[in-house]
This record gives C-alpha cells, sequence and structure tokens, in this order.
C-alpha cells in the first residue's frame, strides 16, 4: 500500500493523509494507491501540508506500518526519547519502529 | 564577551522583522515551500523528522549566563524543555512552531543572539578553542580575531552565495581543541619573532570526502590576516564547483588543482585584496579586543583544594583542567551521562550552568565541539561549590575525554538526512563501558558516531568512529579505526565489514581488549593504534 505524509505548515507535526484530512496518527492512513501525486500536489497548494510525499507501506492489524525505518521513526517520534513520542505511556511502543 | 553595537542590534532586528514578514507571507500562501525555504534556512530554520528545527549561532561558542538563560527559557517556551548542542558549538530546538518562530527570534535578539548563517552555502559560526583566554599555552585569544571574522562574514556580500557552506575554526595554541584542520579554513594563531600572525590551513573537512587541510602559508601577519581570507575565498568563489554539490566544497578544488596552485592564486589574490583596505585599523582592533580583557582575577587566590571527597576528587581529576592563572581552573561540564543522549541538556540543567557561570565563572561560558560546557574561570575554592551544584543536576558526569564521552549527531531519531540512529548505539557504548574505573584504565579514547556519511558526528576524527548507513532498509554500523582531531590530526579509516548495533557495540569493546593487551607504557588508544597498526584489531574483531 502506498501513503501519503508530510508536515504540517504551521506546526511542522507530522501528518498523515486519511483520504479526507490529515492526522498525526499512521494508523488513520488511507492507501493512496496511484493518486498520491494528484492529492499531494492539491493539499500542498491549499497550505495544508508541507513537504509532502509518498511512502511504501504494510497493511498490518494495527493499521498501516511504513516500509521505511525512516517512516517510522516520524511516525511515532524518537526512539531515544519515549516521552516525546506519540504514546508516551507506552514503554514498548518503540519496538513498533525497530 | 563582546557586546553588541547599535549597528550590530539593528541588522539582527531587522533581519527578524524581514523574517517575520516572511513568514506572514508563506502562511497566507503568497509564498510557496520552493520560494520559502531558502529564506528560512538563512534563518536557521530547517525541517527536520518530526517538526522544524532551529539552529541557534553561538559565536566561537562563548556565552553569558543571561544568553544562556535565555537559551533555557527558549526550550521551555517553544521547545520540548531540552535543546541539543552541537559539534559546531551551536544549539538546536527539534520541536519549533513555524508559526512561533518570528516571536522566539525577536526573543534571541534581546539578548545579541541570532540564527543567522547557521545553514545554507555561507559562511557559518566561526568556531573556536572553548579554553580561549584561559589556556596556559595560548599565545593570544582567539576570540577577538573569531568575533573580526564573525564581524567581516556576516552579510558579506560576496560570500552569501558560495559553492557551498564553509566553515572556519581559530585557535592559538599547539594543542588543538577545535578540530581546527578538519575546517575549510583552519587558523591558528602563532607568533615569530614576537609578531602576532597566523599559520593558514585551506581544504579541510569531514562529511563524504574527509580530507585534513593542507598548509597554505606558514605566516600571514596579523594585520594582513583579514585581507589574506578574504583572497582565500575569492579564490574558491571563483574556481569552485557550482555544479556538483558532492564536489563544491574548497577541499576538492585544492585536491583537484593542488595545494601549491590554489597557494599561488590565493597569494596573486592577496596582492590586490591589500590594495582595497578591508584590514581594520589598529583602534578597531584594539575595541573588539577591549571586550575579551581578561577578567577581574584575585593575584592571591588559593591553589589548594581539599579532595577528601572521593568522587569530588575522581571529578576533579578528569573534569577540570589547568588555568593560565593561578588560583583558578576550566571546568569541563560533560553532558554525557550514563545512557544519556550526547549534548542534549534540560532546560533546567542549562539554567543551573547559567547560575554556576555567574556566580562562579565571571559570567562565561562555552560551548565545544565536542557537545561539553566549559565554566572558564573558576576559583579552585569554588570548585567544590561548583561540583556539588553539578552533581544536584545531574551533570557531574566525570568522564572528559574517556570513551563514554562519545560524540554524535542526532541520527535518524530526527535529522532528515540520516540513514542509521546514532544516539542508541551511543548509549549502549556507554552502559557498556559504564564503570568508570574501567574508562580511566582505559584512558583517552576520542569515539565519535555520524549516522550518515555527511558525519556531522565526525567519525573520521575518532580514535575510534562508527558511521551509521542504510543496508537495503536496515541499519549497519561501520566502525573506523585511527582518527584524531587534534594537533596529531589524521582520518580513520573502516577496517571491514559493518555490524548490526549489537555488534558494533562489541566490535568496540574487542578494539578496547586489543588495546589494553598491546599497550606500553603510557600509550592512549590512538599511540598503540598506530604503534602496531590495524591487523591486531582486525583479527581481534573479525577473526
Amino acid at each position: 500500500m502506498k501513503l501519503l505524509t508530510g508536515n504540517d505548515l504551521k506546526s511542522g507535526a507530522v501528518t498523515w493523509w486519511t483520504g479526507a484530512g490529515w492526522s498525526l496518527h499512521v494508523e488513520d492512513a488511507a492507501d493512496v494507491g496511484e493518486h498520491g501525486e494528484a492529492i499531494l500536489s492539491a493539499e500542498q497548494g491549499a497550505r495544508r501540508v508541507n513537504a509532502a510525499y509518498v511512502i511504501a507501506a504494510v497493511p498490518t492489524t494495527d493499521g498501516p506500518r511504513p516500509a521505511h525505518i525512516k517512516d517510522r521513526v516520524r511516525a511515532l517520534g524518537p526512539t531515544v526519547r519515549g516521552d516525546l513520542t506519540l504514546k508516551p505511556a507506552d514503554p514498548t511502543a518503540g519496538e513498533w519502529i525497530i | 564577551m563582546y557586546k553588541y553595537d547599535n549597528y550590530d542590534q539593528a541588522i539582527v532586528d531587522a533581519r527578524v522583522a524581514e523574517f517575520r514578514d516572511q513568514v506572514s507571507r508563506r502562511l497566507s500562501g503568497e509564498m510557496t515551500e520552493d520560494q520559502f525555504k531558502p529564506l528560512r534556512l538563512m534563518n536557521g530554520l530547517y525541517l527536520q523528522l518530526h517538526a522544524y528545527m532551529l539552529r541557534v549561532a553561538i559565536p566561537y561558542g562563548t556565552l553569558d549566563s543571561r544568553q544562556m538563560r535565555m537559551l533555557a527559557h527558549i526550550a521551555r517556551k517553544y521547545d520540548r524543555d531540552y535543546g541539543h548542542f552541537t559539534t559546531r558549538q551551536n544549539i538546536q530546538y527539534n520541536w519549533i512552531k513555524l508559526e512561533q518562530c518570528a516571536d522566539l527570534l525577536e526573543e534571541l535578539a534581546s539578548v545579541e543572539m541570532h540564527a543567522i548563517q547557521t545553514s545554507g552555502n555561507c559562511i557559518r559560526n566561526i568556531s573556536s578553542d572553548q579554553y580561549a583566554g584561559a589556556a596556559a599555552d595560548e599565545v593570544a585569544d582567539p576570540r577577538p580575531w573569531a568575533e573580526l571574522l564573525r564581524q567581516w562574514s556576516s552579510f558579506h556580500p560576496e560570500f552569501s552565495y558560495l559553492p557551498r557552506k564553509f566553515k572556519i575554526a581559530v585557535i592559538a595554541s599547539r594543542e588543538d581543541r577545535a578540530a581546527m584542520r578538519l575546517h575549510d579554513i583552519g587558523i591558528e594563531l602563532v607568533k615569530q619573532d614576537g609578531v602576532l600572525g597566523a599559520r593558514v590551513f585551506v581544504g579541510g573537512g569531514m562529511g563524504r570526502t574527509p580530507m585534513i587541510a593542507p598548509e597554505i602559508n606558514p605566516f600571514v601577519r596579523a594585520d594582513d590576516l583579514l585581507s589574506y581570507v578574504e583572497a582565500c575565498l575569492r579564490v574558491y568563489n571563483r574556481y569552485g564547483r557550482r555544479d556538483n554539490i558532492y564536489k563544491a566544497r574548497i577541499k576538492i578544488l585544492i585536491h583537484e588543482i593542488g595545494a601549491d596552485a590554489y597557494r599561488e592564486q590565493v597569494a596573486v589574490e592577496f596582492a590586490h585584496v591589500k590594495t582595497l583596505g578591508i584590514d581594520p585599523p589598529l583602534a578597531e582592533l584594539e575595541r573588539i579586543s577591549a571586550f575579551f580583557a581578561p577578567p577581574a582575577f584575585e593575584a592571591d587566590a588559593t591553589d589548594s583544594v581539599d579532595r577528601s571527597d572521593p568522587d569530588f576528587a575522581v571529578w576533579i581529576d578528569q573534569n577540570v583542567k589547568v588555568h593560565k592563572q593561578s588560583g583558578y581552573a576550566i571546568v569541563n561540564i560533560s553532558l554525557k551521562p550514563i545512557g544519556g543522549i550526547p549534548g542534549d541538556a534540560s532546560s533546567a540543567q542549562i539554567d543551573v550552568m547559567a547560575d554556576l557561570a555567574e556566580q562562579y565563572s565571571f559570567d562565561e561560558l562555552r560551548i565545544t565541539h565536542t557537545q561539553n560546557i566549559v565554566l572558564p574561570h573558576v576559583a579552585k575554592r569554588d570548585l567544590y561549590a561548583v561540583w556539588a551544584a553539578l552533581n544536584d543536576a545531574g551533570l557531574a558526569n566525570a568522564n572528559l575525554d574517556l570513551i563514554s564521552d562519545i560524540i554524535a549527531c542526532p541520527g535518524l531519531d530526527y535529522c532528515s538526512l540520516a540513514n542509521a540512529r546514532s544516539i542508541p548505539v551511543a548509549q549502549k557504548i556507554a552502559l557498556r563501558f559504564a564503570d568508570p574505573a574501567c574508562q580511566r584504565d582505559l584512558g583517552e579514547i576520542k569515539l565519535k558516531i555520524s549516522g550518515c556519511i555527511n558525519g556531522c558526528g565526525h567519525h573520521h576524527a575518532g580514535h575510534i568512529g562508527i558511521l551509521g548507513v542504510d543496508r537495503k532498509g536496515v541499519e549497519n554500523y561501520q566502525l573506523l579505526l585511527g582518527g584524531s582531531g587534534a594537533e596529531d590530526v589524521s582520518l580513520g579509516k573502516i577496517i571491514g565489514p559493518g555490524f548490526d548495533e549489537d555488534g558494533i557495540v562489541d566490535a568496540v569493546e574487542k578494539a578496547t581488549e586489543v588495546y589494553k593487551k598491546l599497550r606500553q607504557a603510557d600509550e592512549r588508544f590512538i599511540d598503540t593504534y598506530r604503534r602496531v597498526g590495524v591487523d591486531p584489531f582486525k583479527e581481534a574483531i573479525y577473526g
């Protein structure tokens, strides 16, 4: 599957295209198939996202898992500061990245 | 400490106002990201993995407690309560919001700080010896010269769009604490027959093509120095490649045409530049130098220190260095707690260091390229109080220059260029060698880790270097041995196939075991490596 990701223009936060808008959580990301570039162009033009790009991901029961470690780090947060990730209360969350 | 004059303050304030307008136009859609990106980069604002990252310049790594407190305030108000001190003596904030950036810069400007020229193909922050003004072995204080170069290079119209970024270091001691010869221009102030001048080295650097800068001029008189550096830049600006980013640094130019040809070109250009009268008049040099006058040391300050507390004594032996003034000492604050993140400090810790500087170090701090902090002028009678306060703040790690005093770039945990994570490797190595006695037995080992070939973690300059690479989507770590960024400068070499995260930690341990087995007398790790060569290490690690 393919996901569309970028950063929020104002905050810089990592965001994921859900099919209807943008979410901070990769679990909400939608498969954009071959439409990624078109969505990207429209959304960047509307300044709803910055520096967006299409990535490969694998569907899992917990939602999409980006294929490359770099995008998994982006999705959750730094592996060395669990308190700064999107799941600060889950000490095992970082295992999803590795 | 240099203090801004009205002109300095006006240009920084004007830049803040200009950037506020640019951000506003970007947010309103008047500017595209392609138009905005070079403008934000000129103000040190990157877009990294998780958010915008702001790199704030700390000129030659020197700042006062008011500025240090502002860095803590920025961390609290605009970031996530911490900052990351870098190998360029700067600080980076990893979670900045674009919509707040102009306000942040305005607050920085209120304490004579900014983020200008911390990115882009321009002359970056001038770096220097963190012991400047305190070192017993310096021939002069390098900071006035670094400040002069800062003023000269700020908004220099010819050098704002160089072929590639450009880094300059200035030192004034034979002992090189600033990796001087691994800069585009390295300047070592020297005296010849009582006359102050400089050895000028050009064309060093790390990154994907590491090179040690050759000496281009063994003695440039101090009153010619600015013209000479201008000539060095002009030749680069004229002939440096702009068609290939990987061949655009000055080190490539000098490598391709040869040091002799480059030297000749510079000599010709220098003769022309000297006719332009850009070297400052003596009065201006004296004006700048006055800001760096020695503080009011007590002439009869005691040299005795009560070492009865064993933890304090260990810290003294490892982290406190000789000061040129009797009764005083240089205190190194290690930002390398065992298992911690190299170079990171919380806002509370930054405040503690600011308070200590104000109370005990004539209001001065330094940032080191090894991602530590220095209190340059501490009376020996105050050392115990300083240590106790640092200990309370988790800042009394007695590991300066030991194997756990690791340089590490932010790596794949933060950096969009990285291929592998650096910080977890640093943490695992530090934990493997956590025993203080074991570390001290190993002695000086400079271990440096980069998460990609760009080399922000100075892996080529490590006695032990580690380079993280991406091998088919999996992190892999290559081991280098034999590098040094000091006066015995050398470039480390990859010794064989890479390892996974745990494997590289094992490999480092095996390298230290070889050293312990083969070392003679007072040999450091690097000395033994140079004497015996790579083979015993390869055999132990791969055999």
